[in-house]
């Protein structure tokens, strides 16, 4: 019954998204009342998909068996968690979060947008209204998830082992939350084109939701690389892998565009860049779930996809591609731009650092699509990996992060360069100091010593910004609280950032890995370590069997009892492996459980492999810092939002 | 500064942007781009040994073992040509006899296979595009996913 009831939500929820837009439309003539009934129908649109979603939910909690969603990817024996994280481990449960996430942004945006003008206010509800109707439309009509079975079965066919862990549990949620995010800011730009001479005042209203979207893309991003990282037992944690690059294109499309937004925000300027970046991030992330969802690309992260799907998604994205630019050349040269700034100020640096990212961001779709243009090109099945984007898109990402300093410290309208140098020659000095350590160690190449240095600059570089705002040398610490919010939010991100580049190019630059054939008793030496495998026993989770190696570390690290396992998902008839990691301030050792090999007439041996990362914890922690100073500058700029400057 | 300076400013800085993104990219495709073969179309091409491509097939049932030394021995087949292949690390959890997989390595003078990576999904269910195309190309494929032996 609750499932008839979800489904019935579901259409429910389409038909007043259509009417969202409708209403949102004939509002802008100016009706208060019809814009009042366009934003009840998007509180009504999330309602009904609250309702759908808490059904399918439900469905998978009581195991109901009747839904082919359900046999498909739940099981009996699985955790709680996971038969409520499995709703959208799948796609089509997965499909009916983004439409409930799309609808939650669209009443959101329209109920927090009162100090907007009502016609733009009433434009942005109906674009919202769109691209809800188009999400809902695609979950009923290509991915319903509410389908019965005939006949159903007494059992499920288990949820992905894989995909039974806590990061990926909420990987989806996250990334989702910056996706449609990004399309409450294309909202805000197709209204603000659609209207004439808006510039600043959509700007304003929209970015907050792009820092909020950017911030979620960095939880979901660094999430689904954390699971790689520990649950693929490959030692990595990113491969330059299509549906990893889906996921980055608008990452470092949103980057630009939260910064752009600022010069727009605060001095009006650059309002046609920042809606042209609007619509491509909003277009990348459509692209990303068609990449990840059509399964055109060859990925190591691939799922069982289904081609047919890939063609409605691709009809969204060329719509929202199309469309969007289309109207952004009609308009957008009619677009008040009235900001006076200087060759050298802060406005010219973000807008160096603008193009610098747009242009590193396409450099990772070209090589992420050249695989398709090479087979309907030369007929050649290729693929392109890690040494492309070292090659290309590490450069151009070196010569942003150089700049970065520069920029905060630079005054808006007019900058000069020799207070800009006299600030940061203690930065230079750090740079230097690091590339120089970095480059002392042994089997250092360029890149890394180059890589660490840039990231040294950059953390020494954020920290100065933060000296220099509280007094410089009459440095007060009181000072530094009373600093804005979004000054601390800016320094923590780009520190974080450095902290990632560090930690990426010492991990790359320095990585080790071996594998050991091992019997019960031996001893290995690795890294300074001593590990010893002292038993393998067996165990049982709670919908899996354990084979467990315990090893014993002695050495930095140490002492410790190192404990990785294979599994044995008997439902889903999938072995996974659980890799064991032990964290020091120098990197992380990690050990991975391999097969068992075959036996002569000696003792039965395992093969161990031990890999030793770098560093590791600054690429993620520096993640963490990026999400986190993006966390204070969306309270800033809440709060900023309403104030005119005039 | 004016509109006018600022569309130069624009232009100043993208067109040498771009100049030097798309020679970094030109020069890494035409370096750095890996070649796909199914096992037949590497035969026939001789790919030189040495040279860093994919193979992809099926895992030859009954055809890997674990030498003693470590790593995994198996042969790759789309059931006309099959080749030998080495890993020396520990294949993915989802590496079946029978199923998909993708060795990206490169030939040895020998005319075995020496991988450096090993590439199968995270779902059993999956069959990468290349490895179906191979399939098909070496005439053995059936329409619903199931290779024929």
């Amino acid at each position: 019954m609750s499932v008839e009831l979800g489904h019935f939500a579901a259409i429910l929820a389409f038909t007043l998204a259509l009417a969202q837009c409708g209403l949102g439309f004939t509002a802008v003539a100016g009706s208060p009342a019809l814009a009042a009934s366009a934003r009840a129908a998007s509180a009504g649109a999330l309602a009904a998909c609250a309702v759908a979603f808490a059904c399918l939910v439900a469905a998978y909690v009581r195991s109901d068996f009747s839904l082919v969603n359900v046999v498909a990817n739940s099981h009996t024996d699985k955790p709680l968690l996971y038969r409520i994280a499995g709703t959208w481990g799948n796609h089509e449960g997965s499909m009916l979060l983004w439409c409930l996430i799309a609808t939650g942004f669209a009443a959101a945006a329209a109920r927090f947008s009162q100090h907007l003008e009502p016609a733009l206010r009433a434009r942005m509800i109906a674009v919202m209204g769109i691209v809800t109707a188009a999400s809902l439309a695609y979950l009923l009509f290509a991915s319903n998830p509410f389908l019965r079975i005939a006949d159903p079965p007494l059992q499920g066919a288990d949820l992905n082992p894989l995909l039974q862990d806590p990061a990926l549990a909420l990987h989806p949620p996250f990334l989702y939350l910056g996706y449609v995010g990004f399309s409450v800011v294309f909202a805000f730009a197709i209204a603000g084109l659609l209207g004439e001479g808006a510039g600043r005042d959509w700007a304003r209203a929209a970015r907050p939701w792009a820092i909020a979207a950017w911030c979620f893309l960095t939880v979901g991003i660094t999430l689904g690389s954390y699971w790689a990282y520990y649950e693929l037992g490959w030692g990595g944690y990113w491969f330059w892998d299509p549906v990893e690059n889906a996921s980055f294109m608008p990452w470092l499309a949103g980057a630009a565009l939260v910064h752009s937004s600022i010069v727009t925000a605060r001095r009006g300027g650059l309002a046609a860049w920042t809606a042209l970046l609007a619509i491509i991030t909003f277009t990348l992330c459509l692209l990303g779930a068609f990449l990840v969802r059509s399964g055109i690309l060859t990925s190591v992260h691939a799922f069982a996809v289904d081609p047919t799907r890939g063609a409605a998604i691709l009809a969204m994205v060329a719509a929202a591609g199309i469309g969007g630019l289309a109207l952004y050349a009609w308009k957008a040269p009619k677009a008040a731009d009235d900001a006076e700034f200087d060759l050298l100020s802060r406005e010219s640096a973000l807008v160096v650092n603008n193009l610098a990212l747009t242009v590193s961001c396409a450099t990772v779709l070209v090589g992420t699509l050249y695989p398709l243009f090479a087979e309907y090109v030369f007929g050649a099945a290729v693929s392109v990996g890690p040494p492309y984007f070292n090659l290309t898109f590490a450069p151009l990402m070196a010569a942003v992060m150089l700049l970065i300093p520069a920029a905060t410290l630079s005054a808006w309208r007019r900058a000069a360069l020799a207070p800009v140098a006299r600030r940061l020659w203690v930065a230079g000095l750090a740079a230097v100091a690091v590339a120089v350590w970095v480059g002392l160690q042994p089997d250092a190449a360029l890149g890394p010593v180059i890589g660490a240095g840039v990231g040294a600059w950059l953390v020494a570089g954020a920290v100065t910004d933060l000296v220099v705002r509280a007094g410089g040398r009459g440095f007060r610490p009181q000072a530094l609280v009373r600093l804005p919010l979004r000054v601390h939010g800016a320094a923590i991100a780009h520190a974080g950032l450095g902290l990632l580049a560090i930690g990426a190019c010492v991990e790359l630059g320095f990585r080790r890995e071996q594998m050991s054939p091992m019997a019960v008793g031996d001893t290995v030496l690795f890294q300074g370590a001593r590990i010893t495998l002292e038993r393998v026993e067996a165990d049982e989770g709670p919908n899996f069997y354990i084979d467990r190696a315990v090893l014993r570390l002695e050495g930095p690290g140490g002492p410790r009892l190192l404990m990785p396992e294979r599994r044995f998902y008997p439902a889903a008839n999938q072995p996974t492996g659980e890799v064991a990691i032990t964290s020091t301030l120098r990197g992380d050792l990690y050990v991975a459980f391999g097969e068992t090999l075959s036996q002569g007439d000696g003792p039965m041996r395992w093969s161990m492999r031990f890999y030793f990362n770098p560093l590791i914890n600054f690429v993620f922690g520096g993640a963490l810092l990026i999400a986190l100073g993006s966390a204070l500058a969306l309270v800033s700029a809440v709060r900023n939002r309403q104030v005119a400057t005039p | 500064m004016r509109p006018r300076t600022r569309r130069l400013l624009f232009i100043g800085v993208s067109v040498p942007l771009i100049a030097v993104a798309g020679l970094l990219a030109m020069t890494a495709l035409r370096d750095q781009v890996v070649f796909f073969y199914g096992p037949s179309e590497a035969r026939e091409k001789q790919v030189p040994a040495g040279q860093n491509i994919r193979l992809g097939g099926l895992v030859e049932p009954g055809s890997v073992s674990t030498p003693a030394t470590g790593g995994i021995a198996f042969r790759v087949t789309d059931n006309v040509v099959s080749i030998p292949v080495e890993y020396a690390g520990a294949p993915p959890d989802l590496f079946r006899e029978g199923q998909g997989v993708v060795a990206e390595g490169a030939f040895t003078s020998t005319g075995g296979f020496k991988a450096s990576r090993v590439l199968a999904k995270h779902d059993e269910t999956y069959m990468p595009p290349e490895v179906a195309q191979a399939l098909k190309d070496a005439g053995r494929w059936q329409e619903g996913g199931e290779p024929s032996s």
